[in-house]
């Protein structure tokens, strides 16, 4: 399929590619840059280029490659650094330098490095299509190698195995699959979806006390610059009990990425001990990158998370950040000249949006594993005002909302969650099971704990105008113990050994604030003066 | 490569800086176009869009005086900035023309404007120290090599003279001096003045973009790009640490504005473009370091934030994409404090892991993080000292009312003093002793 360019506005060239189908892959140009069909016309098709298309010209070839967007899923991809279209930037780095020049495509996965594969059967052995084979070892992921079609197994790998050389072959000829290619827009299959019972632990003592997140949930947290939202963002990728992490830097710094990896490189996992690098996939397209690669990235990350989701595992992908994903849109849909919708985002903004979000869940796997996919995005409102089309957008679909609250931040409270507007909509069943596996008290604790803020603030505009020492003695006791819990409880140094609280070290520590409440209640009481408790630490 | 010249005498229409022309064969994007007008001035051009055989063209400089009989040369390449470690020490206009009175140097190699990103994977992380000399910026917001730190002012506030005071006391954390490539965006005469003192007075070396408040609109778009692709050249090909300093980022963001518009482009917030936000990020992106190179670009972009705004979409867009900002204060101002930096909405990223030991001094986060927590504090204080009075206080904090005082009075204050790290953190110190509360 091949044919001219047509015409070019920014990222998107038309083609006269005769039989394209919409988001067929297809190659511009002397550069080859790659794109995807997304509007056909008769004669004229419209392509998004990935890649920029400065020095491209009219009237250079075009070539169809009759497949959409495509990753490949196989061992290799934890511990690697991709773009959004899934380039091995660390390989690429090795190839053409510092610099990244567009139009170099080479294979996502190392072909050369060797995987052990234990095998379950052995050749000569007659199978059928769907068959085990047996397992790709990739860390203490296991990847299963599925017969292709039913037959003789000809060649089948005992031990060590390259991707470049096969895990085997059929008698027929036809290669025994290591490597899954699947279509980024096109969710994978799995056998049923259930409900989110098991809370995804963060370490994060305000998230996972107040406002906690489930396994295959999703929240999003909304903030203006300087909030903290990618600080807690990787805070979170470091000590979430999960088994993989996809992080997608999403029109993001550059620099906060090589922060990020030395980190990931040196720290391990608290859970599991192993370094923190072995289980974290990482997509990256900064924002000085081609903005249609940005609107794919996300695809392709969420592609690569629900591939190890359905070996069976748990998988946290953290987006920083959507909105800039949003914008990617905007900027294609302009140069599209489609109808604007507010704020001139496309008016397909919330469903895509919703399309995204339900593609994280707990799944039963097709063959009948059980595995995760859990979505948490930064959203960074332009002004910070949470009233804008995107924030609002997410807030429709995501079951937790973590309000990032500048005031807060100004203060140097991190994470700056603010603790009245933020809210998790699977609290109570999370509770019910933080009560089971941690201590009865939790609910109660939580609950309590709310209650004392609460009553901070309403005291505090009274306190604002009469001063404190003009309150009671009792309503000094809760401005006294709110401020402990903020300070002592809440906040949470991101650079110190408290970056991650166990939900045992949680609990500990506000059973402990509480009781100090009570104690003080208890001896106020007693008569004691309120300046001779609070003097007591 | 093209065999022969193309030239057409087909333009079809002109609005603003833009130009049709049509019947045009093999155009591409980017493609630098040379304009000669019917009078024989000559102009320049880009390919901005192309449909079939018409062609979008945006011309740089002046549209004045131009008509349909406009003759078109097309060149065959893309914009690209002359290099050569003669651009040092030389000034130039928005279209890379010298106009210090010197010959143009003879390039030694020749860059895409628009620069090629960063492959993440290659950046090493930005942790050196730089010394300001202003203990705001030092001992509160670390600036280390490879950061971009945006200074966000409002009208009529000392940002110039801050920006001059970094230029002459900036030094690195090994005590070598920068190479500042400096790029004045739709500059009015007082200020060109200004800054051309401060360079020339200065001991290191600079290399200027100077577009004036009368000069084309195109060229505050340009010479930006052109100072940072002669800032990696020295940085990435000749290994120096160069420090890129813009003014005024707002001047720049209405030029693109403008030019948006007359493009007939959807308007984003305020009427800025949609793609702003990318736009911005592909000149601060180009801050760095890299992986086993020498040399650094280091980035202090001047905003100016209009109606006093840090919620406009320049300040706003800008503060996404950099490593933290300084924001000076009408209010510090008014109380004679130079330079005005208000400490709460200040941020440094990349402070982290700038200090401490073998960077600066090991106290140096216990002390920053003691004497903002105070003077936060203070600040709060002042608006209940605004309702009940300072004598409805109690003593302990009417103490943290009189901290936050001398702490801008003394600390934030320095005048044209130049105050080393180590002379930040002692009176920082001395400071937080003073007003150390007693003992519990």
């Amino acid at each position: 399929m091949r044919g001219r360019i047509l015409g070019i506005a920014g990222p998107t060239v038309s083609v006269d590619i005769p039989g394209l189908k919409l988001y067929d892959m297809v190659e511009v140009g002397e550069a080859r840059l790659t794109g995807e069909v997304v509007r056909l016309e008769r004669g004229r098709a419209v392509v998004q280029v990935y890649q920029d298309t400065r020095g491209l010209g009219a009237n250079e070839p075009a070539l169809g490659m009759n497949e959409p967007l495509t990753v490949q899923l196989g061992p290799g991809l934890l511990a690697a650094m991709f773009d959004g279209l899934q380039r091995p930037l660390e390989r690429l780095a090795q190839m053409t330098g510092p610099f990244i020049s567009s139009g170099e495509a080479i294979f996502p996965l190392d072909r050369e490095r060797t995987w052990l594969f234990a095998p379950a059967r052995r050749p000569g052995d007659q199978v059928e299509a769907g068959d085990h084979l047996g397992d790709v070892h990739e860390g203490t992921c296991r990847h299963p190698v599925i017969a292709p079609c039913a037959g003789t197994i000809a060649r089948l790998a005992d031990g060590e195995f390259t991707l470049g050389k096969g895990v085997g072959e059929m008698a027929d000829g036809s290669e025994i699959p290591s490597v899954v290619p699947w279509p980024v827009r096109k969710p994978r299959p799995y056998r049923k979806k259930l409900s989110p019972t098991l809370p995804l632990v963060t370490g994060q003592r305000s998230i996972d006390f107040l406002f906690p997140l489930a396994r295959g949930g999703t929240a999003i947290f909304p903030g203006g610059f300087g909030t903290g939202k990618t600080i807690l963002e990787q805070s979170i990728a470091k000590f979430a009990a999960v088994d993989v992490v996809v992080y997608v830097g999403c029109g993001e710094r550059g620099n906060e990425m090589a922060e990020l990896l030395e980190e990931f490189v040196t720290l391990s996992d608290p859970w599991s001990e192993h370094p923190l690098m072995q289980r974290t996939i990482v997509v990256v397209n900064t924002s000085n990158m081609p903005v249609a690669a940005r609107e794919a990235s996300i695809y392709t990350a969420v592609t690569m998370a629900e591939y190890y989701r359905d070996l069976g595992y748990h998988v946290l992908l953290l987006a920083d950040s959507i909105s800039r994903w949003a914008e990617a849109l905007r900027e294609i849909s302009a140069s599209l000249e489609e109808m604007p919708g507010e704020e001139s985002y496309p008016t397909y903004l919330s469903s895509r949006l919703s399309a995204f979000f339900e593609r994280a869940g707990v799944v039963e796997t097709l063959d009948g594993k059980t595995g995760s996919l859990s979505m948490i995005l930064s959203v960074s409102p332009p002004g910070g005002d949470f009233t804008e089309p995107v924030t609002q957008a997410c807030l429709r679909t995501a079951g937790a909302f973590f309000m990032l609250d500048t005031s807060l931040a100004h203060r140097r409270h991190f994470p700056a969650i603010n603790w009245f507007q933020s809210y998790s909509l699977y609290q109570s069943g999370m509770v019910a099971h933080f009560n089971s596996e941690v201590s009865p008290r939790w609910g109660e604790l939580q609950r309590r704990s709310q209650e004392l803020l609460q009553r901070e603030d309403t005291l505090r505009e009274v306190a604002e105008i009469v001063g404190v020492e003009g309150l009671q003695d009792g309503d000094r006791l809760v401005m006294r113990v709110a401020e402990r819990i903020r300070q002592e409880f809440l906040c949470q140094n991101a650079f110190t050994e408290d970056a991650f609280s166990a939900p045992e070290k949680t609990l500990a520590r506000i059973e402990e604030l509480v009781a100090f409440y009570d104690s003080a209640v208890a001896r106020l009481k007693q008569g004691i003066f309120p300046d001779e408790i609070l003097k007591t630490p | 490569m093209r065999l022969s010249e193309h030239i057409y005498k087909t333009v079809s229409s002109i609005r603003g800086p833009l130009l049709f022309a049509q019947r045009v064969f093999a155009a591409r994007i980017g493609e630098v176009v040379q304009i000669s007008y019917p009078g024989g001035d000559t102009a320049e051009g880009e390919i901005l869009k192309i449909d079939g055989e018409s062609v979008l063209i945006q011309v740089f400089g002046e549209t004045r005086g131009l008509n349909l009989d406009a003759k078109l040369t097309f060149t065959d390449a893309v914009k690209k900035a002359p290099l050569a470690p003669d651009v040092v020490g030389r000034i130039f206009n928005g279209s890379f023309l010298p106009i210090d009175g010197a010959p143009m140097f003879v390039p030694e190699q020749w860059a895409p404007l628009t620069g090629v990103p960063i492959n993440p994977t290659s950046r090493a992380r930005p942790e050196e120290f730089i010394e300001t000399g202003l203990t705001s910026i030092d001992l509160l917001n670390t600036l280390v090599k490879g950061q971009k730190l945006p200074i966000f002012s409002s009208a009529g506030l000392p940002a110039k003279e801050m920006t001059a005071a970094i230029l002459r006391n900036a030094r690195l954390s090994g005590g070598g001096e920068f190479v500042v490539v400096f790029a004045a965006l739709g500059l009015p005469h007082h200020e060109f003045a200004f800054y051309m003192d401060v360079l020339s007075g200065m001991q290191g070396e600079f290399a200027a973009f100077i577009n004036r408040a009368g000069e084309p609109v195109m060229e505050r778009l340009l010479a930006p790009r052109f100072a940072l692709a002669v800032a990696e050249y020295l940085a990435f090909t000749q290994g120096m640490d160069v420090l890129v300093v813009i003014t005024d980022m707002t001047n720049y963001c209405d030029a693109l504005r403008e030019v948006s518009t007359a493009r007939e482009e959807l308007p984003g917030r305020r009427g800025y473009p949609g793609y702003m936000y990318s736009d911005l990020a592909s000149l601060y992106e180009r801050a760095g370091r890299i992986r086993g190179m020498a040399g650094s670009v280091t980035m202090l972009p001047v905003v100016t934030m209009p109606e006093d705004d840090i919620t406009h979409p320049i300040p706003d867009l800008t503060g996404y994409i950099t490593e933290g900002q300084i924001v000076l204060s009408r209010e510090l101002h008014q109380k004679g404090i130079f330079p005005p930096v208000d400490a709460l909405p200040c941020l440094s990223r990349l402070m982290q892991h700038g200090i401490g030991k073998g960077r600066t001094r090991e106290d140096h986060r216990s002390v920053a993080d003691s004497l903002y927590k105070q003077y936060a504090k203070g600040r709060d204080l002042r608006r209940l000292e605004a309702i009940v009075g300072r004598e409805g206080m109690v003593e302990s904090d009417r103490d943290v009312l009189d901290f936050a005082d001398a702490m801008e009075r003394e600390l934030v204050h320095q005048g044209e003093e130049r105050r080393d790290i180590n002379a930040s953190l002692d009176a920082g110190i001395a400071l937080l002793q003073r007003f150390k509360p007693p003992a519990q």
